[in-house]
Parts: structure tokens; C-alpha cells; sequence
């Protein structure tokens, strides 16, 4: 089908889809209190605002902590059940994988209320501790997804190989497998800490007092006043994931490159 | 012959070492997933009132919300939305899975599907707020068409109206749909699309004969991909809904947190879940023959 | 077991089982495989030949029996420890290193300095004509020199014995017979024992000293390249090795000295007991002759022994060969038989008259 009208329709599409958010940069910048046409003109003032609200930085600082415990986290328990599921046979495998998967499924809400609901029950103060609890919950199915494609990738025949030259469990895992499902691995903490970083549900519900960027944005929608310098920080974050995600789709290149596979153009 | 101690040769079986390897994470799911999620059913079978929880089981905060105006009222809306939204977004997205699938150079498809899931991967909470401000009554789209001249009084219809909670979720769900469509795309074999034409078969024939069935797997999924976390959605309710217009997720916030009522509360989740299950059981069984056959 | 003064046997299989749950890979495997020798396991897929050399590996556990390399069971004997090493069908070079890293590999706990080190990884590349190579990186090989990277990473570890999963498989013809040649020259240069997984009967035949033929997770015979064609144990080993012609005979008598049977389109002969296979008897007496030991008769020729009349029913001209199919009355099916293409024999048409040339001393008896 050379029919012009379908990749016209693809294109309009995509413009659609970032229509939105080419409006950050748009009124980021337009000196007006209101976000509206017509544009009045040029302005940094939001940016200067957004620099100086301490409560800003506060809660860009516990999301940065929590979006980093949390990828840890997550992608160190993501390596165990890829590994896990590529590699071995056992007992209740779907069942146990189906749980680990099951965030991905159900409703952040119903996610968040049960975790909530326990923790108090427990009582457990909600603090940062418990959104990174949460984020690690959520992310790492995702992690599990990234890393089993990952390992999956990895011939068998390379580790029977480093054993029969005389190498331990262990010391293949450490010498023939880690270096290749390296790039996996990063891709996998770069998009869990992406989530992390976004996510509000559970960073709204499981914080406590504690706040997060998230959770700020949310609170700000409430100030109209405060609106243009939400753009601004809008564009910022934007700027930041859109720069995360093209890292993670360098390395996701690279590493099948490496070693030599298919690319089937997509992390999932 | 003696091959080893038998508990000797169970720590070195597949078996042993396969469910040492997965138990980190399986005991996380289990401790932070499961025991949550099974005591939300418990508490939703107790009774909760200003002294605490009953201790025995009672089907009562169920019967509640079933017979709930409000909460009936509630479902439905979240259903059609959710319907809605799913209807919206998968049909829009299959023309350019399609387009990338088939119409794109083997070298460029992984630009073009980058592309398409950038937006996905930015804060959700900013994106809401951009439609807000698209849509508000001194919104983008109000004050664009003002100055323009072609409207003289803002259009309030846009705003705070489930027409509009459906095109944000539209919009925000738009990769999810895309995703598993174009997977299941491109693993068609293109020599059947040939063989059809070969034989006689108009290039529209064959999409619709050949093309959409094989393809239904990923339909299917787009399809649960978006209705399941949309139906759940407890932003887009409450920013662009303007509290006027809650869903499901807004009601279990109101009901667990500021009426303090753990035992109602879980039961909508549970009752949610429930029906959002029983939905996809139904639309996975309407669907099974074009899910036999295929591997995933 | 066969007692040999000169060879040690290397390899020793005892009434060897392997079940995968309910499937029965393995069904008692019982033999052995000398010190020195070039040796190879051939069969179809499936028919347990890769697992058996995967338990000489130690890649898989066996059910039952034992297996033995040196004299030493093998039992509890991890892969890591034993003294074999393995050339893998998709020859596992380990993409992210170089081809010295690769080859080097194995010598990572060896106590050597350095330099010796460095000088055994030169040595290896040298020997499989991978010189110059080292810095290469792994993943921008050819599958030609990945296998030589292979061998090189396994032989310079001096392996008691070398272990070969079809090896050749993925290479394209040329390559693959070029190959043959450098493995065996490799082998007699290296003078461990080899032992080689294979479904292409041509290249066990060309490479073997002996070979085990297997079948659905038996040995259905175990002889040197020339035995096995010459004198197949069974219908199954002779259609698998070569091609076959099959006719149906009968015993007229048999005094244990001297078989005497009448074949269908050949007649009446005497066979010895070394042409007679006997336990095979499913489908009644069945002869057996080789293409090759059929001649077409020209004008003014004679035979060597005996002769047949036959009808030309197909030619195919194949470069150096013709291959004739002939009828013969009294035969259910035509004969296959094969002419070199010497300059100045005529080629004869279908439809022809054909005098064939034939030896009983060339036929086997299935019974």
C-alpha cells in the first residue's frame, strides 16, 4: 500500500500525542500569568521562581532518593527472577512469576489501599521508607520484564562453555554473564527510576507527611497562580526523562549489538 | 550405585536451585502483594465501625455496595469511561502499529516506536495538568478559538465532562495500545499476506482475512493493557473530573481514608477487582480462537 | 569389552541409562573408546548422541551405569573438574572479549606467568591458522574462525579428551570439507582422542578411526568406516551409511560354514558367515548390495564373477558419476548403481538393455 494517507494519519498521530506536552515549552517561557493564547512574550521569571521554592527542591530531593533506592531495589530482585525464569525448571514457577508480575495488572489504587491498609495495621509510620516499599513493588516487574528479554538473549552454550574451561557458578555469573546482560541491567534501573521519579498514587497515600515532586505538582494544581512555574517545571522533568529514556534506548542498542542479536525494536 | 545422600542431591537439582534463585523476589511479592491483597479480603468480610473492627466474617459491606445507589452509579460510569477510553485509544492505535509495521523500513522502526513511547515515559501527573490547561474554561483551546475569533463565549462543554476524562486517558494510554499491536504484527509472516495476493486476493481482502485475525492476540492485549489500569485511574478523575465526576479509585479514597471505613473501602477494591476480572474473563472467552495456536 | 594391548581405552561406558522424567534418551550404552583415537558418535536427531557426549562432558547426569574417562568414574565429578573439554555446535565464543581473551580463558587459574600465558594463547592461534588474530574482537568473526577460536580455546588446555558437538553443521559446503581435513590433521598432530557428534554419515566416514551408529538411544553398532559400509549389522545401519540396494531372498540352507540363499533378480549363491548379519529379521531374509558393486557391462567386456540382465528404467548424470536405476526380472525394485564417467564410456540410454556386472562376495545377508 503506497497510500500516502496512512503514514499522514501516523504523523498526525504522533503530532497529537505531543501536542501537550510541546505546550511546556510554549508558556514555560511566555510572560503571562495565565496560560492561554494569545503569547505575550519571552520570560525566564518561572524558572527563576521554580529555582528559588525550597519546597520544591525538598521534594525533588526525597523523589531523587527514592527513584534511586527504589531502581536499586528493584532491579537487583528483577536480576534473581529473571535469572530464575530463564535458566531453571521448578516447581509453581508460573504461579510465583504470575505474583511477581501481578503490579502490572492490578489498579495502583487497589495496590496502594492494601499496602496501606497493613502498614497501618502493623503500624508501620509512613514515611520514605514506605513509598520506596511501594515503588519497588511496582517497578520490579517491569525490571523482571527488561532483564528476562536480557538474559534470555544469552546463549546457554556460553556458560556449559566457561564451565567446561574450568569455571565456578559464580565465577561465570561474575565473568560471562553480568558483562552481557550489563546493558539490560542499566536499561532496567534507568526505566524503574523513571517510574519512580513520575509515580504518584503511592508516593500520595504512603508518604506520610514526607513529600515528593509528584505529590507537590499535584498540590500546586490548586494555586493558579502557581501554574507557569508548574510549566516551567514540567519542561524541566520532561527534558530529564526524555533524556533518561534515550541513555536507556543507547544501551538497550548496544547491547545488542554486542552480542550480535535481533532487534525487535522495544523494551517489552 | 550411591549417587549422594538424597538431600544432598536435591541442593544441587534444578528444582532447588531455580526456587533459591527466585526467592528473594518471591518472598518480597509475597510479604508487600499478597498478604496485603489477602487481607483486604479479610477486612473487606469484617465490619468496621467507630470502635474498630468486628471480629466476625459478614458479607454485609458487600451487600452495601451492591445496593448502593451511589456506588452502582459509580461502576457504571467507571465501565463506560474505561469502555470508552479502551474503544478510543486501541482503534487509533491499531492504523499506526500498522503503518510502523508494515510500512516502515526494518532500520527505522525502532526510531519510530521510540518516538511513540516517549511521551508515555514522562510524569503522568504533568500530562494530566497539560490537558487541564488545554481544556480549562481560560484554557489553550478556549482562548486559541477566542482570539482566533471563532468562538465568542469559551466552550464550557470541554471541560470538567467525561468527554473530556476520555480524551486525556485517550491520550495518556495511547503507547500502551500501540505497543502490544505492532508486537504482534510484525510477527505475521509476510509470505501469507503474499500467498493471498498470489491467489487473487485484494490488499483489502487479505488485511481483513488475513492480517486482522492473526493480529487479534495483540488487539487482545492492547485492549486489556488499557481497560484494567484506566478503570482504576484515580488522577484524571479527580483533576479533570473536577470532583464531580469520581470514579472507582476516588471512591476508595474517600471511603478507606476520610470516612475511615477500612471494611467498606476494601470491599469496593475487592468488588472492583471483581468485576473488572469477570470482564476480562468474558472478553478473553468471546475472543479464544483467535488465541488458540499461537505461542507467545 | 575388547582387550587391546597397544591402546589404553580412554573412554568407558558401562551399561549406560539416562531418563528425562518418563523418555528413555539412553538405553543402556555400553562401550568403549581407545586413547589416541579419532572417534565418532553418528546418527539422526534424536537418537541420544549428543547426550551421550554430554555425559562424558558431565553436562548431564546419567540414571544408571557409569561412566568412566581414564579408568576413573565419573560419578559426582562436576564438568568444571573433569578432564575434557568441548567444541559447542554454536561454538560459545564469548562475544564480549577479544580472541586471545577467548582463548585464554581456561588459563585464568593456571599458575604460569604472564608471558607464558601469552605465548600458549600465540602457540593455540597458530595451530588452528588463526595467527594474528588475538586482538580481534569475538563478535566480528566469521563462523569459519569462531570454530577455530573454539578449538584453540579448548586445546590449549590439553584436555585428555576433546569433545566435538557437530561441529561443521553450520558451515557451508566448501568450508565444511576444508574443515574435515584440518580436524583430522589437527588431531594427528595434537594426538588426544577426539570424539565427534555428527548426522553426516559422509563426514564420520571421512574423519572416524571408528564409529558408534546410533539409534533411538542405542548402539546399533560400533566399527571402523570400512566395516560399517562394508559389512552393516543391520538393514537400519546400511540404509543410514551410504545408499542400499534391498532385495528380498531365500535360505535355501544354512550350515553355519556356508549360507545358501536364491535372490530375487540374482539367483542362487553362497555366502560366509562373515556376510550374513544375523538378528535383523524383521521384513524376512533381506540381500543387500552396494551401488558401486554393480558394473555396467559394454560391448566386449566380461564380467569379473557373474552377470544379470536388466532393463535402464532412469539415468542421472551427475558430474563424475551416472547413476543407473535397473530392472531386473524377479527384482520388485530397480537396482541403483554407479558409474565413474571415464572419458570415451558411452552412457546408455532409458529403455536400454543393460549387462550388469556382479560378486557375491559383495552382498550382505540380513536375517
Amino acid at each position: 500500500m503506497k497510500n500516502p494517507s496512512l503514514k499522514l494519519y501516523a504523523v498526525a498521530y504522533l503530532i497529537f500525542l505531543y501536542a501537550p506536552i510541546a505546550l511546556l515549552p510554549l508558556f514555560a517561557f511566555n510572560d503571562s500569568k495565565v496560560i492561554a493564547f494569545p503569547l505575550a512574550g519571552f520570560t525566564t521569571n518561572w524558572f527563576a521562581e521554580m529555582w528559588a521554592d525550597q519546597q520544591l527542591f525538598k521534594a525533588f530531593g526525597n523523589s531523587l532518593l527514592i527513584a534511586v533506592c527504589a531502581s536499586l531495589l528493584a532491579t537487583t530482585l528483577g536480576i534473581f527472577a529473571a535469572r530464575a525464569s530463564t535458566r531453571y525448571k521448578f516447581p509453581g514457577k508460573a504461579g510465583i512469576l504470575g505474583l511477581i508480575m501481578l503490579p502490572m495488572v492490578l489498579p495502583e489504587m487497589i495496590v496502594s489501599m492494601a499496602l496501606l491498609v497493613v502498614l497501618i495495621a502493623i503500624g508501620v509510620p509512613l514515611s520514605i521508607f514506605t513509598i520506596i516499599l511501594g515503588h519497588v513493588l511496582i517497578c520490579t516487574p517491569f525490571a523482571v520484564a527488561i532483564l528476562t528479554s536480557a538474559f534470555q538473549s544469552l546463549d546457554r552454550s556460553l556458560e556449559e562453555a566457561a564451565y567446561d574451561l574450568g569455571e565456578t557458578a559464580a565465577s561465570t555469573f561474575r565473568l560471562i554473564i553480568l558483562p552481557l546482560v550489563m546493558p539490560g541491567i542499566i536499561s532496567s534501573l534507568l526505566i524503574c527510576f523513571t517510574i519512580s521519579l513520575d509515580e504518584f498514587i503511592i508516593a500520595y497515600f504512603l508518604g506520610g507527611n514526607q513529600t515528593v515532586l509528584s505529590v507537590y505538582i499535584f498540590g500546586q494544581f490548586r494555586f493558579p497562580a502557581k501554574v507557569p512555574a508548574v510549566m516551567a517545571l514540567g519542561f524541566v522533568l520532561v527534558c530529564i526523562s526524555i533524556c533518561l529514556l534515550t541513555i536507556a534506548e543507547y544501551f538497550r542498542r548496544r547491547g545488542i549489538a554486542r552480542t550480535g542479536g535481533k532487534d525487535t525494536g522495544g523494551f517489552l | 550405585m550411591n549417587r549422594g545422600s538424597s538431600s544432598g542431591r536435591f541442593r544441587n537439582t534444578e528444582a532447588a536451585n531455580g526456587l533459591m534463585m527466585v526467592s528473594p523476589t518471591a518472598i518480597y511479592a509475597v510479604l508487600l502483594l499478597a498478604a496485603p491483597l489477602i487481607a483486604v479480603v479479610l477486612y473487606s468480610l469484617m465490619v468496621d465501625s467507630k470502635v474498630g473492627l468486628s471480629a466476625g466474617l459478614t458479607f454485609d459491606n458487600y451487600i452495601t455496595v451492591w445496593t448502593g445507589r451511589i456506588d452502582q452509579a459509580l461502576m457504571l460510569r467507571s465501565l463506560t469511561v474505561s469502555a470508552m477510553v479502551t474503544l478510543v485509544t486501541v482503534a487509533l492505535a491499531y492504523p499506526v502499529a500498522y503503518f510502523v509495521s508494515f510500512h516502515v523500513r526494518p532500520e527505522r522502526k525502532s526510531m519510530w516506536i521510540f518516538l511513540i513511547t516517549i511521551p508515555f515515559w514522562t510524569s503522568y501527573l504533568i500530562r494530566v495538568f497539560l490537558w487541564k490547561v488545554i481544556l480549562g474554561y481560560n484554557g489553550v483551546i478556549n482562548s486559541g478559538l477566542m482570539s482566533l475569533g471563532i468562538i465568542d463565549e469559551p466552550l464550557t462543554v470541554i471541560n470538567y465532562s467525561l468527554g473530556s476524562m476520555i480524551m486525556t486517558l485517550a491520550h495518556a494510554y495511547a503507547a500502551f495500545a500501540i505497543l502490544p499491536i505492532f508486537v504482534s504484527l510484525e510477527k505475521i509472516d509476510r509470505s501469507f499476506l503474499e500467498a493471498g495476493q498470489d491467489l487473487g486476493e485484494s490488499k483489502l481482502m487479505t488485511f481483513f482475512r488475513v492480517t486482522l485475525p492473526l493480529s487479534m492476540p495483540g488487539v487482545i492485549a492492547a485492549v486489556l493493557i488499557v481497560f484494567i489500569p484506566t478503570i482504576g485511574d484515580y488522577v484524571t478523575p479527580e483533576l479533570i473530573g473536577g470532583g464531580k465526576l469520581p470514579m472507582i479509585a476516588n471512591r476508595i479514597e474517600a471511603i478507606m481514608l476520610k470516612q475511615n471505613d477500612k471494611a467498606l473501602g476494601s470491599a469496593i477494591a475487592m468488588t472492583a477487582m471483581l468485576i473488572v476480572a469477570a470482564v476480562a474473563v468474558v472478553f478473553l472467552l468471546l475472543n479464544r480462537r483467535f488465541l488458540k495456536g499461537q505461542s507467545k | 569389552m575388547t582387550f587391546s594391548a597397544e591402546k589404553t581405552n580412554m573412554i568407558e561406558f558401562r551399561d549406560v541409562h539416562k531418563y528425562y522424567g518418563d523418555y528413555h534418551a539412553l538405553r543402556g550404552i555400553n562401550a568403549t573408546i581407545k586413547a589416541g583415537e579419532f572417534f565418532s558418535l553418528l546418527g539422526p536427531s534424536g537418537c541420544g548422541k549428543t547426550t551421550l557426549l554430554r555425559t562424558i562432558a558431565g553436562f548431564e547426569d546419567i540414571s544408571s551405569g557409569a561412566v568412566l574417562i581414564d579408568g576413573k568414574d565419573m560419578a559426582n565429578v562436576p564438568a568444571n573438574i573433569r578432564p575434557t573439554n568441548m567444541v559447542f555446535q554454536s561454538y560459545a565464543i564469548f562475544p564480549h572479549l577479544t580472541v586471545e581473551e577467548n582463548v585464554g580463558f581456561g588459563l585464568r587459574k593456571d599458575p604460569r606467568s604472564k608471558d607464558e600465558k601469552a605465548r600458549a594463547v600465540a602457540e593455540a592461534l597458530e595451530m588452528v591458522g588463526l595467527k594474528g588474530y588475538g586482538k580481534r574482537a569475538a563478535h566480528a568473526l566469521s563462523g569459519g574462525q569462531r570454530q577455530r577460536v573454539a578449538l584453540a580455546r579448548a586445546l590449549i588446555l590439553k584436555p585428555k579428551v576433546l569433545l566435538l558437538d557437530e561441529p561443521l553443521s553450520a558451515l557451508d559446503k566448501k568450508m565444511r570439507e576444508q574443515m574435515q581435513v584440518e580436524l583430522i590433521k589437527l588431531q594427528r598432530q595434537v594426538g588426544i582422542t577426539f570424539i565427534l557428534v555428527t548426522h553426516d554419515q559422509e563426514e564420520a566416514l571421512v574423519m572416524s578411526d571408528r564409529i558408534a551408529v546410533m539409534f533411538e538411544g542405542q548402539i546399533a553398532q560400533l566399527a571402523d568406516p570400512e566395516t560399517l559400509y562394508r559389512r552393516p549389522a543391520s538393514k537400519k545401519v546400511a540404509d543410514f551409511i551410504g545408499t542400499m540396494n534391498f532385495l528380498p531372498a531365500q535360505v535355501i540352507s544354512d550350515s553355519g560354514a556356508t549360507v545358501e540363499i536364491d535372490a530375487a533378480g540374482f539367483g542362487r549363491m553362497s555366502l560366509s558367515p562373515d556376510q550374513v548379519m544375523r538378528g535383523d529379521s524383521e521384513g524376512g531374509p533381506t540381500i543387500g548390495l552396494r551401488p558401486e558393486t554393480l558394473t555396467i557391462l559394454f560391448d566386449g567386456q566380461t564380467a569379473s564373477d557373474r552377470e544379470v540382465f536388466g532393463t535402464v528404467e532412469e539415468v542421472v548424470y551427475y558430474g563424475d558419476m551416472t547413476y543407473y536405476d535397473v530392472s531386473l526380472p524377479g527384482a520388485p525394485e530397480p537396482m541403483r548403481l554407479s558409474m565413474r564417467n571415464v572419458p570415451g564410456r558411452p552412457v546408455l540410454d532409458r529403455g536400454a538393455q543393460a549387462r550388469l556386472g556382479w560378486s557375491p562376495g559383495a552382498v550382505v545377508l540380513f536375517r
